[in-house]
């Protein structure tokens, strides 16, 4: 054992962190690879909208990289706010059928707040969903963050709606950007109600604002 | 004409130098790898190119709170790779036990670890895995467990094989365990892959070179623990895992 296990374990031991001393350094990230596919994704892992929701929207994309390629290959993790703003979550995002092992899906009830899906041949992403609700001093957002073959540390982005004008002069976040930046955090209206567009640009040309949530 | 290992071993060699050389000079340790580290040719155009944008989190940031799972989302026996066919796979049978931590040392309970991993010859059973090495049909290497009350988990599996990719001409990965992890907020959200000791190809792997840090890149690797091996049954790897990141109980305490 390493000198740094260790000490990690004496500080776990203690059900604490280690006083007066460093925090424990981090497990490194890596990339998922391009063999997740048959692992992580599950049935309905788009489908965040109960069954009975009233208002329902769509929000989806396309992953490009530095070429504007499409990335097939990349993993896109969705959590937000129910249509209250509240943040409680529930379990079941992938419930599992104790019968056969297989996934059973979503009870059609709770609302998870969690998405999972991976980008098909196109690039292209699909989440059902519902609006989030505002949180005190923030517009309503859906967090992504988005995993690759070739993306060593995942990274995080935000949706917002572009019909939430007025309160996107409050957002800290989007008051601290430019307009050409930010507008790469509001997804597009589309012909159909309820229906989003969002682009993410890994590399290049309107790339993405990523964020870092580790100052 | 096509990269060769040692093409790549020199740029591995010139970034670790580097990173070496700035903390010689008085720069922090970097635990993670940087998105664009060049020896990994596929980062290439997959990182990007401005620096993240700073959040200063508040007690209404979304990412401080994350999903949660529960006993619905696992079933008894998605923690033991080696029971989820009528028979048994092939392969040298193992254990991987070990706890999840935040970086005040604090277990993480309650939360889902899923794993994936290739067979004991080194293949996938993933359709894009053309690698000419057997299927097994006893072997799908997915599982899923919740962390016990202390932080604790406990798979049993099979050791996975090395496998070749095509990063440069004869690239080998060492053997690996792909582990996804969930703390109480999505800015702990991690990805990443367990190594086992001493294996031989650690120094020609970009993808674990990526951590430049000898300490972090030491932290990827479990511990052969003669203690979680069972007679006559299999083998024991412990491996502990630390979460990155605040969460809404870090803004309360302020930082550990
Ligand atoms: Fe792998």
């Amino acid at each position: 054992m390493t000198a740094p296990e260790n000490t990690r374990d004496q500080a776990a031991a203690d059900g604490q962190g280690p006083h007066g001393s460093e925090p424990l350094q981090p497990t490194p990230s890596h990339t998922v690879g391009p063999f997740y596919g048959y692992a992580l994704p599950f049935p309905g892992g788009g489908d965040v909208a109960p069954a009975n929701a009233a208002d329902t929207v769509t929000v989806h994309g396309y992953v490009r990289d530095g070429s504007g390629a499409p990335v097939p290959d990349a993993l896109i993790e969705l959590w937000q706010a129910d249509a209250d703003g509240g943040l409680a979550g529930a379990p079941g995002s992938m419930r599992r059928d104790p019968v056969d092992g297989g996934h059973l899906g979503r009870n059609g009830v709770d609302f998870t707040g969690f998405a999972r899906v991976p980008t098909d041949a196109d690039g292209h992403w699909t989440a059902r969903t519902v609006k989030p609700g505002a949180r005190p001093g923030h517009p309503p957002y859906i967090s992504v963050c988005v995993f690759a073959r070739g993306l060593l540390h995942h990274l995080f982005t935000r949706v917002y709606f572009p019909e939430d004008t007025r309160a996107h002069t409050d957002d800290p976040l989007l008051a601290s950007l430019d307009a050409e930046r930010r507008e790469t955090l509001l997804a597009t209206a589309e012909g159909a109600t309820g229906s989003y567009r969002f682009d993410i640009r890994l590399q290049g040309e309107k790339e993405t604002v990523f964020l870092d949530f580790h100052r | 004409m096509p990269l060769t290992q040692r093409d790549i071993d020199r740029e591995v060699a010139e970034l670790r130098e580097a990173y070496e050389a700035s903390r010689a000079a008085g720069a922090p340790a970097v635990h993670h790898p940087a998105r664009d580290y060049a020896p990994y040719r596929s980062s290439a155009l997959r990182h990007p190119h401005r620096p993240l944008v700073p959040v200063e989190p508040d007690p209404e940031t979304v990412e401080l709170h994350g999903p949660v799972f529960g006993p619905t989302d696992v079933t008894d026996i998605d923690h033991d790779l080696t029971r989820q066919h009528t028979g048994e796979p092939l392969g040298e049978r193992i254990t991987v036990s070990g706890r999840l931590l935040d970086r005040a040392g604090r277990p993480v309970r309650g939360q889902l670890i899923e794993l994936w991993q290739a067979n004991a010859s080194g293949r996938y059973a993933h359709l894009r895995d053309q690698h000419p090495a057997p299927l097994d049909p006893n072997f799908t290497g997915v599982g899923r467990t919740l962390t016990g009350d202390d932080g604790s988990y406990s798979f049993t599996t099979v050791k996975p094989g090395a496998y070749p990719w095509r990063n440069h001409e004869n690239a080998w990965r060492p053997a690996h365990i792909h582990f996804s992890l969930f703390g109480t907020a999505f800015t702990q959200r991690l990805v990443t892959q367990m190594y086992f000791p001493g294996d031989p190809l650690f120094a020609h792997d970009p993808i674990l070179q990526s951590v430049t840090d000898e300490r972090a890149r030491q932290a990827l690797v479990a511990a052969y623990d003669h203690e979680l091996s069972r007679s006559e049954w299999s083998l024991g790897y412990r491996w502990d895992i630390v979460l990155d990141g605040p969460s809404a109980t870090w803004i309360e305490e302020g930082r550990p």
